[in-house]
């Protein structure tokens, strides 16, 4: 097997044990990514010259006997919406094109005390607004396991570049789906925590209620490695919680007697194909032989959560965009007058998906629809939250399809309702603000299918020992798209 | 004619006050005025893609402070808000405020208005921040054809006081204006510093007939920052809306902008735009639960305020007038009850702060808050005209030495050998001399000239340097001058 | 209810955008596409439910009152798109 598809344990056992240097395994993964980058296009920055000077710094602490963690020295990228100091942040869009941060997102600055290496930015939907990572204002990024295809999204390159083994593992946003969606189409692993456990701190805001960042990694462990990295409280996020971090790879038991999952029989509607209700099934039977307890169960109120999600992740990016208006930084078009400025600007440099969803969210808080729309759609939150709290009193975790399909074809979504129709398993769990997973569950056409186990508010630790067990029980992971093999 | 004669105005004020914190309400910038233009600033205020508000305590502390100093009631449970707007001086383009629950509500305060007193009504106050600073290229907004922006103000907390219409005259206005912005200044909120912009006025105004209770149409007028011109402006804003009535016309509901060049209100027609806020929870923000514990901690460090004062001065003798001259501000108030610790004759030490004191302070271009005499050392002065050390007049020099050198007035007495000359036989002596030096004078005198005696007292003192006890020197004068000669 | 051309002109004025005929048109179609969605939404009951602005029940977070260093003046102008003389220049208010 090749250096760069070990896990971050292996890697950093080569990297102590002086096997490997830092530098070396870093140029490795730039080669790869210089090779695979025509055809996979995760990156919108590839950031090697400073990838290779942390490297070398990792290299002296390890020539100089210094211990070092798990992540240093190890490659990985950001999804484009984080902060990095000194390195263009782009959201994918034409309004931060050449926008370069003068300070870290704290994810960022967690990593980079860590040790880890970045290796570049990623290709995501424009303002992590879509589900195909087609909306970056920039290039289509393709899906590793058919080029033909989307990776998913809006953390596309995320989960692409890990697929593609062109970094160790990344960093992506999950507003409705939006890492754990990618993470399925592209046969990763996706975490999206509990909300307030990652900083949002530097993540370049969608909808602020809703946003969290998580791991893509290809295993369950290389998740809790990095999660516990980057979780924890930030004084700079006001809805940060403190709570007491334990250390997620203690979890890691290839044990689940006892366990009881619930399966929400909504979850298996709106379209779901066959071929991935049945791996699903397959699925739960794999848990039920490891002596886990499966039964079915409801959350009556999941019909309205699209239509919630909608409302309210449109309303809060009407106003969290209305900052990129060409004054201090970002696009800006000429014009004679403050307000053709700004108009024009913003009418240049959004592209179309997030056009439609700042009208919408305008409309949404305007005078005359915000109770109808607005404060309908918080009290659906309510209800759905009520729904979850009532399963997972009764279960440790509820467990579905990722996704109601696999990875669609480039340019087979156009009509916005039917993106949102493939977020339909994830969306409630951003409503509720509680943790979820996917990980990879076998392959229909070829192509990877994700399963999602969902878990109460910080049982994180709870649903990579659900998911760990499965994945030492099945053993997916080890899949490679037929891309990688024809290159070894 | 005035609009007087035929209409009542109806007023209310929403006073916006910048609290005394030292960094912003969202993010350790600090909040010092001047500094050269954006260098207080930070991804949190410039509105960074990313960057997160954390809301400053010590900003809830102070709008509990003046909530509890206008008699609010303090909200339990309180949020913010966001007030969504496109405008240059707004780095995120909506300003994060309080809508639906305020901090503070259902306050007042009383006014003092011809000797009769009048609650006016405070609906509510909530927590804000403020927007950056526009300057124009040209000699207006409307002349430039280019602006700057400078985002130091952007985020300094503010508290918006929202007034209830309960003005009738402008005389009250200001009354309650001042009145509001003396409690802002005891209770420690605000430095109400106008000059630098701390407070500022929107002022919402109409007319309706004399005797009809129904409310006019009212304009409302934004970012006054003195009480000259509020004064001036509703003024002028009041005669306009007369005239507009008087003529059968309509008053336009609208926002207007006062020109003191000009000393005129103008409409401020910008693009067609229904003023739609679209205000809606600020979701990077936890609501903010305040228990009664946290609100008696915060009542616990009010310090007494200018009404009680007053009715405290008043009690120790003094004037109505006096009383509100020494509580005109917190700075002064606070000197006097200083000084009073050492010298507790109110009526005299309140001569000499609101005479002698005021009147070198201002004409040095100070305050109070800067008055380099040293309480004590007015008190200790004091002590040495009781005493009858120095004279009043003496005592004058005295204070302008204090002033200029910081030394203590015995010192000063001793080192320029100003102590009053009180010696029997030393006054005499000089007596004899200026009566001999005189002799027309004393004339004049025993001929019934009383005038001539004050001339002689005054060689006297002039023969002392001012130094001879003035008693004394009557005294002896008296008795010399009824001897024959 | 649906949204007529002259409430997407409204919109895209309160949000900033300049649009095209066109895409007034493609825009009025699309959100009516999306409010046709929300009926089940309206449809709801939901008197009694009190509305979650936040998932977590938390309160009260603070920062104390001291003074940080922010960005140096140029690292606050670097990315202006015009300044001058300190400052973020734009073309005039009115």
């Amino acid at each position: 097997m090749k250096t760069i598809r070990k896990s971050l344990a292996e890697l950093h056992t080569l990297l102590v044990n002086k096997e490997i240097s830092s530098v070396e395994l870093t140029g490795e993964y730039l080669d790869h990514i210089s090779e695979f980058e025509p055809k996979i296009r995760a990156f919108i920055t590839v950031t090697a010259e400073k990838a290779l000077a942390q490297a070398k710094k990792i290299d002296q602490k390890i020539a100089q006997g210094e211990s070092i963690g798990p992540l240093a020295g190890i490659p990985m990228a950001l999804k484009d919406n984080l902060c990095t100091e000194e390195i263009v942040t782009t959201c994918a869009s034409q309004m931060l094109r050449e926008f370069i941060p003068p300070y870290n997102a704290t994810v960022t600055s967690r990593l980079e005390a860590a040790g880890a290496v970045l290796a570049g930015k990623l290709n995501m939907d424009e303002f992590a607004m879509g589900s195909t990572t087609e909306s970056s204002a920039f290039f289509l990024t393709a899906n590793p396991w058919d080029l033909s295809r989307v990776p998913g999204g809006s953390s596309g390159g995320s989960a692409a570049s890990v697929a593609a083994g062109e970094v160790a593992y990344s960093l992506g946003s999950d507003t409705g789906g939006s890492i754990r969606q990618p993470a399925a189409f592209c046969g990763v692993v996706g975490l999206k925590p509990t909300y307030g456990v990652v900083s949002r701190y530097g993540l370049a805001a969608f909808a602020s209620s809703l946003d969290q960042v998580g791991p893509l990694t290809r295993t369950v462990r290389d998740n809790a490695l990095v999660l516990n990295a980057i979780a924890g409280y930030d004084v700079l996020d006001s809805t940060s919680v403190p709570f007491n971090k334990p250390d997620y790879t203690q979890f890691l038991e290839n044990n689940v007697k006892g366990l009881k999952i619930g399966v929400p029989k909504e979850f298996f509607e709106h379209g779901l194909k066959s071929e991935i209700a049945e791996l699903i099934k397959q699925a739960l039977k794999t848990y039920e032989q490891l002596g886990a307890e499966i039964e079915e169960c409801s959350l009556p109120h999941m019909q309205y959560a699209l239509p919630a999600y909608f409302v309210i992740s449109t309303a809060e990016c009407s106003s969290n965009l209305a900052r990129y208006d060409g004054v201090s930084y970002g696009y800006r078009a000429e014009a004679e007058e403050v307000i053709d400025m700004c108009e024009t600007t913003r009418a240049k440099a959004f592209g179309p998906e997030v056009k439609r969803r700042m009208l919408f969210g305008t409309y949404a808080l305007s005078s005359g629809n915000y109770e109808a729309y607005y404060v309908k759609a918080q009290k659906v939150r309510t209800l759905i939250k009520q729904d979850f709290a009532q399963a997972l009193a009764k279960y440790h975790v509820l467990l579905s399809p990722t996704t109601p399909t696999v990875a669609y074809k480039i340019g087979e979504i156009s009509e916005p309702v039917a993106c949102y129709m493939g977020d339909v398993y994830t969306i409630p769990v951003n409503l509720a603000g509680l943790p979820a997973i996917s990980i990879p569950a076998g392959f229909v056409d070829n192509m990877p299918v994700g399963l999602q186990l969902i878990g109460n508010y910080f049982a994180e630790g709870l649903l990579y020992r659900a998911a760990y067990a499965f994945e030492q029980n099945t053993g997916y992971y080890q899949e490679i798209p037929a891309l990688l093999r024809e290159a070894d | 004619m005035s609009y007087q004669d035929k209409y009542e105005m109806v007023c209310g004020v929403e006073t916006h006050v910048e609290l005394a914190t030292k960094t912003k309400i969202f993010c350790a910038c600090t909040t010092e005025f001047g500094g050269e233009q954006n260098t207080h600033v930070c991804p949190v205020c410039l509105g960074l893609p990313g960057a997160l508000p954390v809301l400053n305590r010590e900003v809830v502390n102070l709008a509990i402070k003046a909530g509890l100093a206008l008699n609010c009631e303090i909200a339990e449970f309180t949020k913010f808000d966001r007030k969504n707007y496109f405008y240059p001086d707004l780095s995120k383009n909506y300003q994060t405020s309080q809508y639906d629950l305020p901090i503070c509500k259902n306050g007042r305060l009383e006014i003092e208005i011809n000797g009769e007193s009048k609650s006016i009504g405070i609906t509510r106050a909530h927590m804000e921040e403020d927007a950056g600073k526009l300057v124009h290229s040209g000699e207006s907004i409307t002349t430039s054809d280019s602006s700057y922006v400078d985002y130091n103000r952007a985020g300094v907390p503010l508290l918006e006081i929202v007034s209830e219409p309960d003005m009738r005259t402008v005389d009250e206005v200001i009354a309650y204006l001042q009145e509001l912005v003396q409690i802002l200044d005891y209770a420690g909120v605000s430095d109400c510093k106008m000059e630098q912009g701390s407070v500022r006025f929107d002022v919402n105004v109409s007319l309706r007939p004399l005797g009809s209770r129904e409310l006019g149409t009212r304009t409302e007028i934004k970012n006054l920052n003195s009480f000259a011109a509020v004064r001036r402006c509703l003024e002028y804003e009041t005669e306009r809306q007369a005239k507009v009535l008087n003529k059968g016309e309509k008053v336009i509901q609208e926002t207007r902008t006062w020109d003191d060049s000009q000393g005129v209100t103008l409409s401020l027609r910008t693009k067609e735009e229904a003023h739609d806020y679209r205000y809606f929870p600020e979701a990077d923000l936890v609501p903010l639960k305040i228990d009664p514990e946290w609100v008696e901690r915060i009542r616990a460090t009010l310090p007494e305020l200018p009404a009680a004062k007053r009715e405290r001065l008043k009690e120790l003798g003094l004037s109505g007038y006096e009383a509100g001259v020494l509580t005109s501000s917190k700075a002064m108030a606070d000197y006097f009850d200083r000084v009073m610790q050492n010298y507790a004759d109110a009526k005299v030490v309140a001569n000499w702060i609101m005479g002698d004191l005021s009147a070198l302070l201002k004409a040095n271009n100070r305050s109070f808050e800067d008055c380099p005499i040293k309480p004590y050392q007015l008190a200790d002065m004091l002590k040495l005209i009781k005493k009858g050390d120095i004279s009043g007049k003496i005592a004058k020099t005295v204070l302008e030495e204090i002033y200029t050198g910081g030394k203590d007035p015995a010192v000063i007495v001793k080192e320029k050998g100003l102590v009053q000359i009180r010696d029997q036989d030393a006054l005499e002596k000089i007596i004899a001399e200026v009566l001999a030096q005189n002799p027309k004078s004393v004339a004049d005198y025993q001929g019934g000239k009383e005038k001539a005696f004050g001339f002689l007292v005054g060689q006297v003192m002039k023969a002392t340097q001012g130094k001879a006890n003035p008693e004394l020197v009557n005294k002896i004068l008296k008795e010399k001058l009824q001897i024959a000669y | 209810m649906r949204i007529k051309a002259e409430d997407v002109e409204k919109l895209a004025l309160m949000s900033r955008l300049e649009l095209t005929e066109e895409e007034k048109a493609a825009y009025t179609e699309s959100l009516n596409a999306s409010l046709d969605y929300m009926h089940s939404l309206t449809k709801l009951v939901t008197d009694t439910v009190e509305p979650a602005v936040h998932v977590l029940p938390m309160v009260n977070v603070f920062r104390e009152d001291r003074v940080e260093i922010g960005l140096d003046h140029k690292q606050a102008l670097a990315n202006a798109p015009e300044a001058e003389a300190g400052s973020f220049k734009v073309p005039r208010i009115v």
